[in-house]
């Protein structure tokens, strides 16, 4: 008997991931990319989706993967860059630019930490023919880092500071990261969360509720907060 | 008299510790979940964290690429000098902050809560934090550097004692349900708990007691140590895991700090110290002798003293004695 966890399915994909590929994506199967991808989060979004600036790059034509992540990046003194560690930020807070966002840039992998609600899925990456793969445990910065092959550009690094910036990267066998999202709309996370949900009431036996209560609190314990 | 480039060079070399190395206690405690985890998906993620652990290592690159938020712990021995004073140390700190962040390299974090202004080296207004305590009787300086993660995983309540340890368990159970969701606090963590003080001094104590006491570290009170233990095994039996998959992998250790409070209140903090539990110490000698190592030995019995004056343990079981 295998230990825990080994019996996950494992699938290599190369960028732009096709239709097929994405359509035969199953959640809980772990993910290793190889080809380009680039980084876009809120100072992105704004700049191209609020503010009417063109891209800095036919990002069609680019990659169709969008990493939602700020490297732990430094320019060297010949205006090269330095990769150390690389990690996804939480992807909740981006949903209301993500509609507009797979019109103009065309992506269809999203990958990111934490997810996105199941609502969303349905309402706005089935349409799109997108999914969803979030990193794993959160801090494999290090493991992804050695994914990362070279820097082909990093725009708008002046404005918008590491952080923000647009990075393109090429990667090789670069992850691992969990199929959070499918096609029909399906959500890892929600699956587990449901599954949790059904022995919370056991767990909160023999507490009892705050004397002071507090506005706007669900005392709900499967419900989420994002 | 510590020369001030010895600390200098000291803090430099902790913050790319701190960010490089996980510290071996924490490090055991995860190994000890893998081992026993069964959840399919917990397990798949707590190996591949194992796995990073080495990468970093070995590329001598940051465990994780959120820095968190970088921030400093002195203790200063009494009777120790330096040159410069508190000013040459500070501006020390802050300054190999920033070099620290350019050459490991690590992610600027720090920006203006309003104005988002980043000057890309995790300096600004009041950052880093620079939090300090005395040691009676001794000459060094133990600095210590902490990359705290986490936009998530904190939260405070104000308590009454009429809501006794049921509700001290009911708020710790709410924090780690919420958070644990999505991993949003990236546990297992080393959950750390402030219990009394002022509302600050709640915030502040149950961040040290996450940050600054290691993996099976218990306090000293056997009532409040029983209730570490509890709390550590109620929050592994939530039925949850790294990343918020099913499985039993939440809480790595747990540690309650405690202070005199109002006598109306029992105000509770719980901080998750996450799966990148950055922390790198160094004793500096008044001789000039640097001595590294992960534990910030931190609450010493002087920190947790209880009366008017200090009494060191010896001095006061001579007199008894
Ligand atoms: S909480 Fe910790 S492990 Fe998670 S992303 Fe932040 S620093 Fe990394």
């Amino acid at each position: 008997m295998g230990k825990p966890g080994d019996k996950l399915k494992k699938v290599r994909l190369t960028t732009p991931v096709s239709a097929e590929a994405i359509a035969k994506l199953e959640i809980g199967s772990v993910v290793t990319l190889d080809g380009c991808i680039y980084t876009g989060r809120e100072g992105v979004y704004k700049r191209i989706l609020d503010d009417g600036t063109t891209p800095p790059v036919d990002l069609a034509a680019l990659s169709n993967v969008n990493f939602h992540c700020s490297p732990a990046a430094a320019v060297r003194d010949d205006g090269s860059y330095r990769v150390g560690a690389v990690t996804a930020t939480a992807s909740f807070r981006f949903a209301k630019w993500l509609p507009r966002w797979f019109e103009v840039s065309g992506a269809r992998v999203i990958i990111g930490k934490g997810g996105m609600s199941a609502e969303d899925y349905k309402n706005i990456f089935v349409p799109a023919g997108a999914v969803y793969l979030t990193t794993v445990g959160y801090g494999t910065g290090a493991l992804l880092g050695r994914g990362i092959k070279h820097v082909k550009a990093a725009h708008w690094l002046d404005d918008l500071g590491i952080a923000q910036a647009m990075w393109v990267f090429e990667v090789e066998n670069f992850g691992p990261f969990l199929v959070e999202s499918d096609l029909q709309g399906n959500s890892l996370f929600e699956q587990a969360n449901a599954q949790i949900a059904t022995g919370l009431k056991a767990l909160y036996a023999g507490t009892r509720p705050a004397i002071l209560s507090r506005y706007g609190e669900t005392d709900e314990r499967s419900d989420e907060l994002i | 008299m510590i020369a001030i480039d010895i600390i200098q060079r000291a803090a430099e070399d902790l913050m790319a510790k701190a960010a490089i190395e996980i510290p071996d206690d924490y490090l055991a405690g995860v190994e000890d979940m893998a081992n026993t985890e069964r959840g399919d998906l917990s397990a798949f993620v707590l190996r591949a964290m194992l796995e990073n652990y080495v990468a970093a290592k070995e590329d001598r690159r940051a465990m994780c690429a959120d820095t968190g938020v970088p921030r400093w712990y002195v203790k200063i021995g009494n009777d120790a000098r330096m040159e410069g004073g508190p000013v040459a140390l500070e501006s020390t700190l802050r300054r190999a902050t920033a070099k620290a962040t350019h050459d490991v390299p690590l992610r600027p974090n720090r920006v203006h809560p309003l104005w988002r202004t980043d000057h890309n080296n995790n300096v600004g207004i009041n950052a880093p934090e620079i939090e300090y305590s005395f040691e009676p009787d001794a000459n060094w300086i133990d600095v210590t550097a902490v990359h705290k993660g986490g936009l998530f995983g904190t939260d405070y309540r104000m308590l009454f004692p009429g809501d006794g340890v049921e509700g001290i368990k009911r708020f710790f159970l709410d924090t780690l349900v919420a958070f644990g969701k999505r991993g949003l606090a990236c546990q297992p963590a080393i959950v750390g708990i402030g219990l009394g003080g002022s509302k600050d001094t709640c915030m502040t104590l149950g961040k040290q007691a996450a940050c600054l006491r290691v993996v099976g570290n218990r306090n000293p009170d056997p009532k409040i140590a029983a209730l570490e233990e509890e709390l550590k095994e109620l929050g592994n039996s939530i039925g949850m895991g790294a990343m918020g998959f099913v499985g039993s992998s939440m809480v790595v250790d747990c540690h309650i700090e405690a202070g005199y409070t109002h006598t109306g209140g029992m105000p509770m903090s719980v901080h998750c110290f996450c799966l990148s539990s950055r922390r790198a110490v160094a004793r500096i000698h008044a001789d000039g002798r640097v001595e590294t190592r992960t534990d910030p030995q931190w609450f010493t019995p002087y920190m947790r003293r209880e009366t008017v004056e200090w009494e060191s343990p010896e001095t006061s079981l001579k007199k008894s004695g």
